[in-house]
C-alpha cells in the first residue's frame, strides 16, 4: 500500500491523534467541532483546524453531510489523515470543495506505523494532489 | 458528458462520482440501473445547497430513482410535532428531491411495492436495509452508498465498478449456524431472523456471511428485517441466507466452495438470549406505545397483523410505519379504514424512530423490529421491548409487555 491522495489540497495545522475511529454522525457536533461520542476516549475533544489523525471512520454514510456542514460552517479539521481508505469521510470533503470551495485533504498512508510516527509531530503542513502527498514540519 | 452536453447538473454530477471513484480506487464507472437516496432528512445547510445547486442548473435523474424516507409525513403533516423550522428544511429537502426527477416514494423499503430491481442490475443504493436487501435477497448489485454519492449517480446514470458490483467480491467469508430451529412457526422465525441479524452484524463487521439452519418457514419479511438488524449492528452490506437467497441455493454456491469459518453457532438459547439483550424493560413492564414497520411494514405484514385487530380497542396507541404507495392500496382494499377503526396511526413517508411522531415517550415502547429496538433508545432516549408481531399486539391490548 502507498500513500494516497483521497481529496487534494493543502493544509496546515496543529496535530491532534485520536485514539479510536469516529463516527462524524452521532459522534461529532458540526456547530462546535467538538467530539460528542460519550464513549469515545477523546470525548469533547474540539477538532477545529486540526490536523486530524484518525485510523479510519466509521458508522453512518450521514457522517459525510455532517463533516460537509462542518467545512460550510468552519468547524472542521484542516485535514484527515487515515490508515485506511473511507469513503464517507472523502465524500464530506468532496462535496465541501464542490459547493463551498473549501479544501480539506483526505489522506490515506496504507501503513499504520508511517501513521503513528506522524502523528507524533506537533504540527504538520501538507500538500495532498494526484502527484502524491508531501508532508513537511512548519518552522516554529 | 463531461463537456457539458447532456447538461451542466450532469457534468457536475460525473465530475464528483469521478472524484469518488478516484478516492475508492475504482479504475472506470459502469452504467446504473436504478437508484435509490437517502437525501431527505436534513443534516443542516450543506444538505439543501448540495441538492439546490443541481434544481438551479437543471438537473434531471437519469436512471429511475427512489427516495429514501423525510422527516416530515407529507400525507399526514399533522403527525410531526418537532421544531417547525427544522420540519420546513426537511420538507423543502423533500420536493427539491422531486424536482429533479425522483420518485416521490419517501420510503426505506423500495423493493417491496414500488419499483423491485431485477437480479443482476447495477443500482446505487442508499439506505442500509435496502442495500442488504438488494444484495442479498434480491441479488442486485450495489455497495453501501449514502449522502451525495447515491444522488450524483443518479445524475449521473453511472456507478464506479468496485466492490459489490464485481461477482468475485459476492462470497462469502464467513458463516453463521444455527442448529435446531428448522421447524419454528411463522411468527417465531422473525424473532430469529432479528436475532440471527443481530449477530451477524456483531461478529461479521463488513464481511459477509453465509447463514445456515434458519427455519422453514422464513420468508421474504423475516429475510428483511434479518437484513435490518445485521446493518443495523454492523456495517452488513450483504448476506447469503443458504438455501433461502438467489445466489446461494446451497453453501458451495455461497462460499465460491471455499471453506470458511464459522463466527458463531446459535440454538435455542443463544437466540432467546440476544433478544432478551435488545430489550430495557423486563416483562410485564408498562407501555405506552406499540411501533411496528421498522423497515416499513410491506403488504403481506399488513395481512398477519389485520386479523390480530379484532383484539381492538387497544390500551396503547399502535404506530406503523409504512410506504405511500402500500398505504394507497390499503386505502383502496377497505384496510385503511379497519386500521383507523381499531385505533391504529398508520404513518408514511417517514418513521418514527428518525422523526417526531409518537406523542407519548414517557414509558417503554414495544417493537417487532430488531432495527427499531437497535437505534430508538439513543434517538429517542426511551425505553424498548422486543417481541414478536402476536407478542406486540398481544402487549398494546394488556398496556404492558407481556408474551403471545
Amino acid at each position: 500500500m502507498s500513500v494516497r491522495s483521497l481529496v487534494h489540497g493543502q493544509a496546515q495545522g496543529e496535530v491532534l491523534r485520536l485514539g479510536e475511529p469516529l463516527s462524524f454522525w452521532g459522534g461529532f457536533d458540526s456547530s462546535t467541532g467538538c467530539v460528542i461520542d460519550r464513549f469515545h476516549p477523546q470525548h469533547h475533544a474540539c477538532l477545529t483546524g486540526k490536523i486530524l489523525f484518525v485510523e479510519r471512520g466509521r458508522g453512518s454514510s450521514s457522517g459525510a453531510s455532517v463533516l460537509a456542514e462542518a467545512l460550510r460552517l468552519g468547524t472542521a479539521p484542516a485535514a484527515i489523515i487515515l490508515v485506511d481508505d473511507d469513503a464517507i469521510i472523502a465524500t464530506g470533503a468532496l462535496v465541501a470543495q464542490m459547493l463551498y470551495e473549501i479544501d480539506c485533504p483526505v489522506v490515506a498512508l496504507g501503513d499504520r506505523e508511517a501513521w503513528q510516527r506522524l502523528s507524533t509531530l506537533p504540527r504538520l503542513s501538507l500538500e495532498a494532489g494526484a502527484e502524491g502527498v508531501k508532508f513537511t514540519q512548519p518552522a516554529g | 458528458m463531461l463537456d457539458g452536453r447532456h447538461g451542466a447538473a450532469a457534468a457536475d454530477a460525473l465530475g464528483l462520482v469521478l472524484r469518488f471513484a478516484g478516492a475508492v480506487g475504482a479504475e472506470r464507472l459502469i452504467d446504473c440501473d436504478q437508484a435509490h437516496v437517502d437525501g431527505c432528512l436534513y443534516h443542516g445547510q450543506a444538505s439543501l445547497d448540495f441538492v439546490e445547486r443541481f434544481v438551479a442548473s437543471r438537473g434531471r435523474v437519469r436512471v429511475p430513482t427512489t427516495l429514501n424516507v423525510g422527516s416530515v409525513d407529507l400525507i399526514h403533516p399533522e403527525l410531526y410535532v418537532g421544531d417547525p423550522a427544522l420540519g420546513a428544511a426537511g420538507k423543502r429537502l423533500m420536493e427539491a428531491h422531486v424536482e429533479l426527477g425522483c420518485t416521490p416514494s419517501f420510503t426505506c423499503a423500495p423493493y417491496q411495492t414500488l419499483m423491485r430491481p431485477k437480479r443482476g442490475d447495477q443500482l446505487a443504493w442508499a439506505e442500509s436495509n435496502a442495500i442488504v436487501f438488494a444484495n442479498s435477497v434480491i441479488g442486485a448489485r450495489t455497495n453501501r452508498y449514502g449522502d451525495f454519492i447515491d444522488l450524483a449517480c443518479a445524475l449521473a446514470g453511472r456507478v464506479p465498478d468496485y466492490g459489490l458490483h464485481r461477482t468475485d467480491n459476492r462470497r462469502a467469508k464467513v458463516r453463521v449456524d444455527i442448529t435446531g430451529l428448522e421447524g419454528a412457526s411463522a411468527d417465531e422465525a422473525g424473532g430469529i431472523a432479528v436475532a440471527a441479524g443481530l449477530i451477524v452484524g456483531r461478529e461479521c463487521g463488513d464481511a459477509i456471511a453465509a447463514i445456515t439452519g434458519l427455519p422453514a418457514a422464513t420468508g421474504e419479511d423475516d429475510l428483511k428485517a434479518l437484513g435490518a438488524a445485521a446493518a443495523s449492528s454492523g456495517s452488513v452490506a450483504m448476506f447469503h441466507a443458504v438455501g433461502l437467497t438467489p445466489e446461494a441455493p446451497d453453501l458451495e454456491s455461497a462460499t465460491g466452495g471455499i471453506d470458511v469459518p464459522v463466527l458463531a453457532r446459535l440454538g435455542k438459547a443463544e437466540i432467546a438470549s440476544v433478544l432478551a439483550g435488545l430489550g430495557t424493560v423486563k416483562d410485564g413492564a408498562p407501555l405506552t406505545a406499540v411501533a411496528l414497520g421498522t423497515p416499513h411494514f410491506s403488504l403481506t405484514e399488513f395481512d398477519r397483523l389485520i386479523p390480530m385487530l379484532d383484539l381492538a380497542p387497544f390500551s396503547v396507541p399502535v404506530y406503523v410505519n409504512t410506504g405511500r404507495h402500500e398505504w394507497e392500496r390499503l386505502v383502496a382494499d377497505g384496510s385503511a379504514q379497519r386500521l383507523e377503526k381499531a385505533g391504529v396511526t398508520v404513518v408514511v413517508d417517514t418513521c418514527t424512530y428518525v422523526t417526531a411522531i409518537i406523542r407519548d415517550l414517557s414509558g417503554a415502547v414495544m417493537t417487532n423490529s430488531g432495527k427499531w429496538a437497535y437505534y430508538a433508545p439513543g434517538n429517542l432516549g426511551i425505553d424498548v421491548a422486543f417481541g414478536t408481531l402476536a407478542d406486540t399486539m398481544q402487549s398494546a391490548l394488556a398496556g404492558r409487555v407481556v408474551r403471545a
